[in-house]
């Protein structure tokens, strides 16, 4: 039980500790601010652990079981690390009736991952999202943050090839 | 900041701007963007500057010029004494290698570069009020929105008009929400503003989560001063200081947008303590949303801000007595603040003499999906379905027949083409049984079956419940069963009625418009196109589907 109001102590000597701090006291560490907190979290390492959990937990003054279920019911956060490549299929209206089922099939062909699952090397993470808001360029795909539009299995396959360089 | 202060800056802007006879805009929004919109502007600037003609030429990178499917997208504006004066030429699919060509070309009109016709209906059909800066400003100088009459609305509303002045403005516009319900927004913040003196609050709704929908994104990017001045009138008028925008964190070009604008606004005394001198004070806050699709319903929404998991609440209260922290809090979507300033700035009836008797102005639209030019347009209310698909979308490609246009995205539905000349207003799109929505417009030829289309948006939905109420976290699940079944082929008669029984309690018990409006898309699809489904569950081979697997093999 910790009883000092003060900043709680950073996990470990990892830098970006103090950012996810920082963003904490931007708020006046108050309970409110666990979702940008969290944001800050993914951001810097890239998925949200235990350790992380706990820490925003004391820092925000909130309680564990808050931060936990925040963080489960949001899909932006991710509680596992992503592959070192991601890519990410649109699954919105427009993309998917101009094919997106016929991408994330050929993902699965040549890769063996479903959305949501990596590669067993950490090579390669297959995610969807809901709309990337480029309908115009039906159907998307964001390789490595790098937007791929009108794209067809075969292109996109090959791009996806070259990003995880095999 | 005074009102001759807003115009010594804009006519500096303005001048500056002139200087040069030729103005190249990029635009620079998220669907150019990602075809490599920035290197282009990249290269056009380098080549300028290489060739020594920055005092002829001006690069900038403005918001979405609304044919994204053209993209990345070049126009190309001459004015003053040469002999093509004020010409203006619209560039399609250009790239950083078609720079020399394009800048060397401004000078004798001509290029080798593709062309896009801007005397068509896709530009010539639309009304620009939300969007009238839109592909014309540099959303990252406040100067350029300034120069375009930004803020003259909120000084105007601040410094000569009381609050209840403004609302009545707000009432005779008869402006509507544009988020979907088309509550009538004065009337919200009149609602806001009579609960007396106390801490309130302003609430941008941002987090635009349809599938299919990229209206609000585009405005964010594009112009995002226009949001901010909106907000900041209904602060005043409502008698709030402190303002959040809740936007989608997949969104990072909007929020970059966002906080450039409001630190610009800041610094020029347009937000921030006493602003223009008078004791009125707004703060704009940005949070960032975190992927659930429910936080576009508006308690939801405030559970989020404050720092929790987005589940609704029941209402009343409705949050404009009770909402952020249980103050009263006015929310309105990003369009609907974006039609403000014009209405203070160019009046009530002006706005009121646009559209339809019960619904006045324009209306955003992202146009997606079967139809040859896929963008964002803005058209005046009252347009018929078949103006924007066919006039403006210039109609299905290769060939096919039209089937059906979704709007509303999940909470919404499908419109046969019996319908197609249907006014889109509030009230008519309600009565063939889909909604207004935010403003997504997918448009689907033979190759959709409808089907596949209603599982789709029920897995949507089924995915999206938050799992607090029972009829919409267990029924989105039964009925998104019930669709596979049907969709398989393995269906009963029976299947089909209980799937309707489900459609009906689902609507009538579910806690908020997620779960009340999720069986839309069944119901409306079972409307137009139960042959469909009764095909599917006699067995017999779906055609369409049938034809998609083809093409999928084909690919």
């Amino acid at each position: 039980m910790q009883t000092y109001l003060g900043p709680p102590q950073l996990p470990s000597d990892d830098k970006r500790w103090k950012i996810v701090e920082a963003t904490a006291r931007r708020h006046g560490r108050e309970p409110h601010a666990l979702i940008e907190t969290l944001h800050t979290v993914q951001e810097t390492f890239g998925y949200l652990d235990e350790t992380a959990l706990r820490f925003v937990a004391v820092t925000l003054r909130a309680p564990l079981s808050r931060v936990y279920g925040a963080a489960t019911f949001y899909h932006f956060f991710t509680l596992k690390p992503k592959g070192k490549h991601a890519c990410v299929v649109c699954t919105g209206t427009a993309c998917y009736i101009k094919g997106a089922p016929a991408l994330l099939a050929a993902i699965e062909k040549r890769h063996g991952i479903k959305p949501g699952e990596t590669t067993p090397d950490g090579e390669l993470s297959v995610l969807t999202a809901r709309c990337l808001g480029s309908c115009g360029l039906a159907p998307a795909v964001v390789m490595d943050n790098a937007v791929m539009g009108k794209i067809g299995p075969e292109e996109m396959l090959a791009r996806i090839g070259k990003g995880i360089g095999r | 900041m005074t009102i001759e202060e807003l115009r010594k800056i804009a006519e500096t802007e303005r001048e500056a701007q002139n200087k040069c006879p030729h103005k190249v805009c990029v635009c620079i929004a998220a669907g150019c963007l990602s075809s490599g919109a920035d290197q282009v502007r990249d290269a056009l600037k380098r080549e300028v500057a290489e060739s020594g003609m920055q005092n002829e030429v001006l690069v900038k990178g403005v918001g979405c010029m609304g044919l994204c499917s053209a993209g990345p997208l070049v126009s190309a504006e001459t004015q003053g004494a040469t002999q093509f004066a004020a010409e203006s030429h619209l560039f399609a699919g250009v790239t950083s290698e078609d720079a020399p060509e394009l800048i060397r070309g401004l000078d004798t009109g001509s290029n080798g570069l593709k062309r896009c016709p801007t005397n068509v209906p896709f530009f010539e059909r639309q009304k620009k009020i939300v969007l009238e800066n839109s592909g014309k400003i540099d959303p990252e100088r406040i100067e350029d929105y300034i120069a375009s009459d930004g803020y003259v609305a909120l000084v105007t509303a601040i410094t000569e008009m009381t609050p209840q002045e403004v609302i009545d403005q707000l009432l005779r516009s008869g402006l509507r929400g544009r988020g979907g319900a088309g509550y009538p927004t004065g009337l919200k913040w009149s609602t806001v503003a009579k609960t007396g003196e106390q801490e309130k609050y302003v609430i941008c709704n941002a987090d635009e989560g349809d599938p299919g929908a990229f209206m609000d994104r585009a405005v964010l990017e594009s112009d995002p001063h226009r949001v901010l001045e909106g907000m900041a009138i209904a602060a005043y008028a409502v008698g709030a200081q402190k303002g959040f925008i809740y936007v989608r964190a997949e969104y990072p070009l909007a929020v970059k947008h966002l906080k450039t604008a409001i630190k610009q606004a800041e610094r020029l005394g347009l937000l921030g303590n006493n602003i223009s001198g008078t004791r009125f004070s707004f703060h704009a806050d940005i949070r960032l949303g975190a992927g659930a699709f429910v936080c576009g319903e508006e308690t939801a929404l405030i559970a989020s801000i404050e720092g929790k998991r987005g589940t609704p609440r029941p209402r009343p209260p409705y949050p404009a007595e009770e909402g952020l922290w249980g103050c009263p809090t006015l929310i309105n979507n990003v369009e609907t603040f974006a039609n403000v300033a014009p209405i203070i700035r160019n009046g009530a009836e002006w706005f009121a003499g646009i559209g339809t008797e019960k619904s006045k102005g324009t209306k955003v639209f992202a146009l997606a999906g079967r139809v040859e030019n896929t963008g964002l347009i803005e058209v005046p209310m009252g347009i018929t379905l078949r103006e924007i698909i066919y006039d403006i979308g210039g109609g299905i490609p290769e060939g096919k027949q039209y089937k059906a246009v979704q709007t509303g995205g999940p909470s919404g539905g499908c419109i046969p083409s019996p319908h197609l000349d249907s006014p889109v207003d509030y009230e008519s799109l309600a009565r063939i049984g889909s909604i207004m929505g935010s403003g997504g417009m997918i448009v689907m030829d033979e190759t959709s079956c409808m089907v596949d289309v209603a599982k789709y948006f029920m897995e949507f939905c089924m995915s999206e419940s938050c799992g607090k109420c029972v009829p919409c976290r267990a029924g989105t699940q039964q009925m998104h069963g019930l669709l596979e079944k049907i969709a398989a082929g393995e269906a009963t008669p029976a299947d089909l009625a209980l799937l309707e029984e489900l459609c009906e309690l689902v609507r009538s018990t579910s806690l908020c418009g997620l779960g009340q409006s999720a069986p839309n898309p069944i119901v409306t699809t079972l409307k137009y196109f139960r042959k469909e489904y009764e095909d599917h569950i006699a067995g017999a081979s779906c055609p369409t589907c049938h034809t998609k697997e083809h093409e999928e093999v084909a690919r």
